[in-house]
Formats: structure tokens, sequence, C-alpha cells
């Protein structure tokens, strides 16, 4: 009783689901789904050899304390980065004495209650802080910048396929809508108030272009900041943000995997040495 | 236990024999994974993963734990804590990673452990407890992990909540209001996340006790075996331990080995990028997708376009993503083919490879793809033939399949395998007998 009552069920699915297809499909060939502008204009990110890349790659110091700079004089004014404090600064080369100072100079204050009289106040950040965030909320945040509320770039970089690559292309990818875009989809243009750019997934971002030309940030280490190295520079920097303990989990995987490849060795040998007069 | 020349435990030392007289639990170990649980002597490595999901339950308890000493399940700060454990925690990335990646291991070798169950036959009787148990234990698994994605409370925790539960809702009548009970309010919340991470924290004890029973129901009948054949006689088997023990060993070595690779190069490849970006209830993400691990499911879920009648094509939808793990509680009745091992059954064989293999490949190929042509097409192609397997292939093959021969014993196929004439080992000794020293 239990067996023809299972395959009836069973028939009954398969059924169900061989109709589903053959009518999918009939419908997938009459009228096959029209393609879609972000289908063909969408771009996968740009190739970029970062110092990172590769299972053993280290972050480049010099890079992160530039990149560092472009957050502040740059993104710092729009975008916050509330999961990394002034003390983490130390990590990319900067010491005490200098995360003191950086923090003191912050543009922005942190919030806090005045100890005399109990009323909400600011003062000047301290290493201990995380970075204070450019607006009080996100209404705040909304009003300011034309309804689009810009994301905390603490994560950013794992947050997004791709992630390093895909900060640097978008970064460097603002252009002109391309004509034969328009032609093909005429509905398309991009809105007023937004900016086309391939490597973002709906091609049209409230952001406008932030890295505009050459030597917006002056590096003290020589480099030249043309738009390319700041977009690889912050891209860099937003990679470190988001992985702090990149260098710690890639030395200690590899003596893990030192430990084990020896340990497993071993085991092996057991294996075969108590098995020996085995036949299995 | 199950075999009469299984060994018995005598104490040596005074303090295990005091012990023993007292709590018999040296006794009991000894006869559960020590010298005295007689094992069939032609395991091949198929048979590792049962210890190894063992072990990467241990993995999980004991990560979770310490994470559960430093996470908040509260939505305000549910995602800040993840940061914190991450950022702040002495090798805190290190144990949320093992945690994360864990789950996906855990995952990997009870998939395995499965797969060996149904291509050998592990499910037929007598060992038809020990494969309903073990189902329940995939079941708890599945259901524990769900919650725990949840709980770092990041855009696919919230929206995977958010769509799971709504399965329910597609029950006529009663499914609104027992998502509502199961959510405690209309959406996810600070009530879903506090229950989730309660119900997060108990099931994988409850995994461990019903593992207990899995390993006791084994423990009747004694382990099954490639060529699917009885044990016969002493010559048939070894002590687990040191055999088996020692073999574990080395596959516990190559399972760290590649838990390692993930865990400390590509701690993110399993997981979706979305999942770095805090829950916003406003803000729904493009392609809502589970954890790999139930993409087959899902793609079964998403295979339902039609309405059948009065049924909605969801409830449809609902109703087979349960059906294909319920029906696996009817295969030892499905499958009534006297033989066991896949490997003398050359119809069974067929099916499985060019049919059950790839259609649970490809399902779980178009689960984790968008909800788009050919998509959709591909998953409905590969959900029939999976209904098709296991009620109604299945049957029938038992019916019209003629299995080949079955060797008389498990020590003549190890031999007739090495081409040896006798059993015996380099002292001229048969397995069971023991060496004069």
């Amino acid at each position: 009783m239990l067996r023809p009552a299972l395959v009836a069920i069973g028939a009954f699915f398969t059924l169900m689901l061989l109709y589903s297809f053959g009518a999918g499909a009939v419908s997938y060939i009459s009228e096959p789904p029209a393609a879609t502008v972000e289908h063909e204009f969408h771009l996968p990110p740009k190739e970029v050899a970062f110092s990172f890349n590769g299972p053993l790659g280290h972050y480049d110091r010099q890079q992160l304390q530039r990149g560092f700079q472009v957050y502040k004089e740059v993104c710092s004014a729009c975008h916050s980065l509330k999961f990394v404090s002034f003390r983490d600064l130390q990590q990319i080369g900067y010491n005490e004495a200098e995360v003191k100072a950086i923090a003191k100079q912050w543009a922005i204050k942190t919030p806090d209650v005045d100890p005399a009289t109990g009323e909400m106040s600011t003062r000047d950040p301290v290493p201990a802080d995380k970075f204070p965030k450019p607006f009080a909320n996100n209404v705040a945040a909304a009003a300011a910048n034309n309804n689009a509320i810009p994301p905390d770039l603490s994560l950013m970089t794992k947050a997004r396929h791709h992630g390093s690559a895909y900060v640097y292309s978008l970064l460097t990818g603002y252009q002109p809508q391309p004509a034969e875009l328009l032609k093909k989809f005429p509905d398309a243009a991009t809105p007023p108030g937004l900016n086309y750019n391939p490597y973002f997934p709906n091609l049209n971002l409230a952001m406008a272009q932030p890295l505009v030309a050459e030597g917006q940030v002056t590096y003290t280490d020589g480099t030249k900041p043309t738009v390319d190295q700041m977009a690889q520079d912050i891209a860099a920097f937003l990679t470190w943000t988001a992985e702090p303990k990149l260098e710690n989990r890639r030395s200690a995987g590899l003596a893990a995997l030192v430990f084990l490849a020896i340990a497993t060795g071993l085991a092996y040998a057991a294996y075969q040495n108590i098995w020996r007069d085995k036949k299995h | 236990m199950s075999f009469p020349w299984a060994e018995h435990y005598t104490p040596k030392a005074p303090v295990m024999k005091w012990l023993d007289e007292r709590l018999p639990l040296p006794r009991l170990v000894y006869g559960a994974v020590g010298a005295g649980y007689p094992v069939p002597r032609n395991l091949n490595y198929f048979w590792n993963f049962g210890v190894l999901a063992g072990v990467a339950l241990m993995i999980q308890i004991v990560s979770g734990i310490v994470l559960g000493m430093h996470y908040a399940a509260n939505e305000l700060v549910a995602f800040g804590t993840t940061e914190h454990i991450m950022r702040d925690v002495n090798a805190g990335w290190a144990i949320r990673y093992a945690h994360a990646n864990g789950a996906s291991f855990f995952f990997i070798v009870v998939y395995l452990h499965i797969f060996r169950g149904l291509y050998y036959g592990s499910y037929k009787a007598p060992r038809e407890m020990v494969w309903l148990l073990g189902l329940v234990i995939f079941l708890l698994m599945m259901a524990t992990a769900f919650m725990g994605y949840v709980l770092p409370w990041g855009q696919m925790s919230y929206w995977g909540a958010k769509v799971i539960t709504g399965l329910f809702g597609a029950i006529p009548v009663v499914g609104e209001p027992i998502q509502t009970w199961l959510l405690g309010g209309f959406a996810p919340g600070n009530a879903a996340l506090n229950r989730f991470f309660s119900l997060h924290y108990l099931l994988p004890f409850v995994i461990a006790g019903v593992i207990i029973l899995h390993i006791w129901a084994l423990h009747i009948p004694g382990s099954n075996n490639p060529t699917g054949v009885d044990v016969k006689g002493p010559q048939d088997t070894v002590p687990f331990h040191p055999y088996y023990t020692a073999k574990d060993g080395f596959g516990l070595g190559v399972f760290l080995i590649l838990f390692s690779i993930l865990l400390f190069f590509a701690p993110n490849f399993l997981g979706h990028p979305d999942n770095y970006i805090e829950a916003n209830p406003l803000s729904t993400p493009a392609h809502i997708v589970p954890e790999w691990y139930f993409w087959p499911f899902y793609a079964i879920l998403r295979a339902f376009t039609f309405d059948f009648f009065f049924v909605p094509a969801k409830l449809l939808g609902v109703v087979a993503m349960f059906a294909s793990i319920l029906l696996l509680f009817f295969l030892p009745w499905l499958d009534n083919s006297p033989v066991r091992s896949g490997s003398y059954r050359p119809l069974f064989k067929k099916f499985f490879w060019f049919g059950l293999i790839p259609c649970v490949l490809i399902l779980g190929y178009c689960g984790g793809a968008p909800a788009e042509e050919p998509y959709v097409m591909l998953s409905q192609l590969a959900s029939a033939y999976y209904f098709a397997h296991f009620l109604i292939i299945l049957p029938a093959i038992a019916y019209f399949e003629k299995p080949l021969p079955l060797p008389n014993s498990i020590t003549e196929a190890v031999l007739a395998k090495h081409g040896a004439k006798n059993d015996t080992d380099s002292r001229g000794l048969t397995p069971g007998a023991v060496p004069a020293e």
C-alpha cells in the first residue's frame, strides 16, 4: 500500500515539473527574454595587481598610508568608517604620537556629553575612538546627498564581489554614457542627479566622480598622485579596513599547513604500519 | 556488542579496574570505538566520513561556544559584535572563520557520508534505524545552519530569514499566522534574532544526542562494507582500534588540511558578499540565495512555476522541497533489491552515476544562480528526475535488475582483489588469530 502511494506522489511531481519545463521552454522560444541594459553594458571589475593578491601577498604599508590620506581628504566628507578605530592606524605604520595627532586634528568631532552640563556636545577624538561619522544619522545623510545615503566603507571590499578591484574600477570607471547604449536603449538615459558608471550594478549611481584630477591629494612619499594611483591606494586601504588581520591569517595558515602536512604524513605512516599484514 | 567474537574489556591498570567496577565508562568506550568493536576489514575511504562529521560537530560546538562569549543577539548590535570579534577579540577572526567554514565542511562530509550510504545500500535492512536517525541529524543540521546564518544580521541573514520563514506563509489559511508566530513579529526582528540564537545554541546538543542513538543503532548489526555482504566470521573483521582509528587519523589529517586551506586562505569563498552589509529591511538584495549547502533544495523550491488547479505554485514548491528530503525516510522500503552494494547492481549503478549524481549537481548549480532562464528550466528537468529516481526508478530497478554474483564473504572478496589464495600475513598467521608471543 505504501509503495503505490509513493510512486503516485513521485509521478505527480515528475509530471508537474515536466509540464512546467515544457511550458517554460515554449515561452522561452516563442518570446525570448528581452536583453536588459545592465546585461549588455555592465562590466566586470578591471584586473589590478595589488601587493596583497595571491595566497601569500602582504599589504604595502606605504600604499595603505597613501590610501588613508585619500580617505581623509576625499572620502571622509561623506563616508563613515564606523568599525575602524584611530588606534588601528598603528597597524599601517603610524606611531602612537602620530595616531594621537591624527585623531586630535580630525575634521569631524566625536559626539559626547558635556561633563559639566550633561548636555550633548562634541570633543576631539582620541586614539581609542572609532572614526566619527560625517552625518549624525541616516536622515541627515540622505538630506545632504540627494536622498542617497553614502554607505559605510569599513567592509566595502568584502561586501562586493572582487571588492578591491571593484572599488578601483568604480573610481576610475566614470564616463559619458556610450552613444551605442542610448541608441539601443533610448529609455536608459542616466537620470539627472545620477552618474553613469559601467562597473556599478545598475550602471547609474548617485555618487559623483570623487577622484577627478591628478594632484587632488598631495602625497608625502613623493608618489605621483594620478587618479589611477589614488584609486589603487584607496582600494588597498579599504581592503585593509575590511580585513585588517589578513597578514596574521596567512602566516598562521602557513604554519598550520606545515604542521598538518607533517602530522598527516605521520598518520599515514602509522596507518600503513598497522595495516601492513592485513589484506584489505 | 554486535559479534560473538568481539573482545571484552579487561582493565589492566588497578585504577581502571576500580573505575570499571563502579562506572563502566571505559568498557563503554572500549566497546564503542575501541578494540571491542569488530569492523569489516574491507572498508574504503568513504567510511571515514562518519568520524569526520563527528569531528566537524565538535569544531562547531567549541568555536561556537567561544563566539557566544563575544556575540550579542540584539538587532542593534549583532552586526557590530560580529565585527568586534573579527577585529578586537584575540584570534577572533580565526574562530569566526573556523565556525563559518566549519559549517560548510560539516555539510561536505555529511553529504559524502550520505552518498556512501546511498551507493553501498547502507540504508537497507538491518540498518534502517541508522539511516532514519541519520536523516533526523541531517534535518537538525539544516535547521541549525539556517538559524546560525541569521545571527551576523547581514543582508543575507535578514532576507534569508524572511524568505525561509515565508515558506510557511505559503500554507493555506494558517500560513501567515504560523510565519508571524515563528518570527515573533511580522518581519525578522529582535524577537526572531533572539530565539534563533537560543535555538542555534540548543540544537547542536540535540544533534549530539541523536548521534549517540545513530551510533548505538549502528553497533547492533555492525558496519556495512563495500561488498554489502554480511560479516560471516572473525576472519572478516578487524578491531576498530587500532585499525580504523589509524585510518581515521589519516583521514582527519587530510580533512584538516583542506579545512585550513579554506579557513586561512579563502575564508569568504563560500560566503556571500551581501552578508557584509548590515541588515536593512528597506533594501532587498538583487538575488537572495541561501548558503551553498541548501542550493539543491532551493532549486527544487523554485522549479514549480505553474499552479495546479487551486494549489498555488509557491505551495507546490514548498511541499516538493520538504518532500525531496522526507522521501529519503522511505528509501529502505522503496528500494527492495536484496543486494546492498551498488557495485553488484549494474542497472542501479547506471542510474546512480548518470542520473542521480548529475541531477543533484545541476540542482546545486541552479539553486545558486538567479531565478532566470535557462536555470529554471534546468532545475525543472533535474527536479523531475530527482523525484522519478527515488519514487519510480528505484522500485522499478529492484524489480527488473539482475544483480552480479556476490562474493561468498568479505574475506573472499579481499583475497580475490589481491589475487591471493590464502589469507596468511607475513608471519604466516590468519587474521583473527592471536600471535603467540
